[in-house]
Parts: C-alpha cells; structure tokens; sequence
C-alpha cells in the first residue's frame, strides 16, 4: 500500500510513512483494557516508594515505624491504598492474558474480547474477596 | 539505543519477573493483609521468620525489577531524543536505589524483633 505523502515534510526530516494513531479508531474494550495495562503498570510504580518506606520505617525501629503508619492511616491513603489493590489485580490477571498471548494462546477477536472480560470479573472479584476474607477491611474503615 | 540481542533478553526478562511477581504478589498482598494488626510488633514478627523474609527480599526485588523493564519500555516509547538515554538513567538508578533499601531493610528485618 502507498503511503500518501505529507504535503509539507521539513527539508531537515525524513518523509516517512505515519501511522494512523489512536483518535483513528473507535474505542474498543480491547483498546482500553490494554491501555489500562500501561497505566495500571505505572500507578504501580509510582506506588512502590510507600513499599520501601513501610519497609525501611519498619527496619528503622518502633519510632519511624509509628510515623508511617501515621502516614498510611490517613484517610486519603486508606482510600490510595485499597485502590491499590484493585490496580494489583487488575494488572496481575491482565498480565496472565499477555502471558497467555505471548505464548500462541486466545487469539482472535472474539477470544479477546472474551478474555478481558474475564479479567475485569476475576479482578473484580479478587479485589473484593482480598477486602472480605481478610483484616483488611476493618483497618482500611478504621474498625478495631 | 540497546545492541541487537538486548530487545530479546529484556522481553524475556520481563516475562520471568511477571511469572515471578504472580506468585509473590499474592503471596505478599495476602500475608500483609492476614496480620492480625499492621502494628510494628506484628510485621516484625512476622517478617523475622526466615522463609518470609526471603520471600520478601523476592518480592521486592522482582517487583523492582519488574518495574524498571516496565519504565524502560515506556520510556522507550514517549521520550525521544537526548532525554530518552536521560531518562532510562534516571530510571535504573531511582530502582537500583529503591532496591538497595529493601535488601537492608529486610536483612535488618530478619535480625529478629527488638526486645
């Protein structure tokens, strides 16, 4: 296929072919459940100097410890904190379907489809056993 | 920009560190979430044990180093030009040093708890 050229390319740069880019196509769940992969992928990122701060305050003794946990008790980082394990999950099952992908499985856009779906439902629901079956719902509503 | 062969260790690279952050990821979500108290007595106790502090010197690491294939591929992607060397720098240290506090946080944590 030929690629239409750019009416006004600059002397200095190479005319190449562009890409149809992302406001081209009709948002599809597929589309945004691989989105959401990056960006969950980053969110985790950005959360992980409270993984190394909770540990070393833990390292540092009763004291630091007591400031931190200060720190992860307010409200705005119980409501960060539990948003942090539905972003796990998310990006833990969707990951397991790449993995699937990478090796030759669920191709196809019926199966892809179908796939992200099970996603969203088995995220869903591990965010939720992971608040029900556990401590972690009392402490995140402050409840002795 | 990496040599030829890079692209295929760091694709690789990164599916072993997810397969590996499946299992330790949960396994970390579900012992942090199952303390009776996230106080400081129950996460000492908790990871002076041998096994768990080595499966949370796992964790942290593999997360990290998770993370920083993560960034680097999202680096590789938006950030052109002389800040894209800047940037996969900035990155690998930034998680070079994350992971350097976990390692002695964990060794200090697997000392024991404090009397």
């Amino acid at each position: 296929m030929q690629a239409p050229a750019p009416a006004k390319a600059p002397a200095t740069l190479p005319v190449r072919p562009l890409s149809p880019h992302l406001q081209v196509y009709r948002l599809a769940l597929t589309t945004v459940l691989s989105g959401l992969h990056r960006i969950s992928g980053l969110v985790l990122t950005l959360s992980t100097p409270f993984l190394v701060a909770w540990l070393v305050a833990a390292a540092c003794g009763a004291d630091a410890y007591a400031s931190a946990a200060r720190f992860f008790g307010s409200w705005p980082m119980r409501i960060v904190l539990a948003g942090l394990i539905g972003v796990f999950w998310y990006h833990l099952f969707n990951g397991l379907r790449h993995l699937a992908w990478d090796a030759g499985y669920g191709f196809g856009l019926a199966r892809a489809r179908a796939s992200g779906m099970a996603v969203i439902v088995l995220a869903g629901a591990a965010f939720a056993a992971t608040l029900a079956l556990t401590p972690a719902w009392r402490w995140l509503l402050e409840l002795p | 920009m990496s040599g030829a062969g890079h692209a295929t260790r760091h694709w690789r690279n990164q599916r072993i560190s997810a397969i590996a952050l499946v299992l330790l990821g949960g396994w970390f979500l579900f012992s942090l979430l199952s303390l009776p108290d996230p106080g400081f007595d129950s996460v000492r106790a908790w990871l002076a044990a041998p096994l768990q502090s080595a499966l949370m010197l796992l964790f942290g690491w593999s997360a990290l180093w998770h993370s920083a294939q993560g960034v680097q591929v999202v680096v590789d992607d938006y950030v052109p030009g002389a800040w894209h060397g800047r940037a996969r720098w900035a990155s690998r240290l930034l998680h070079l040093a994350a992971a350097l506090a976990v390692a002695w946080s964990v060794w200090v944590l697997a000392q024991g708890a404090p009397a």
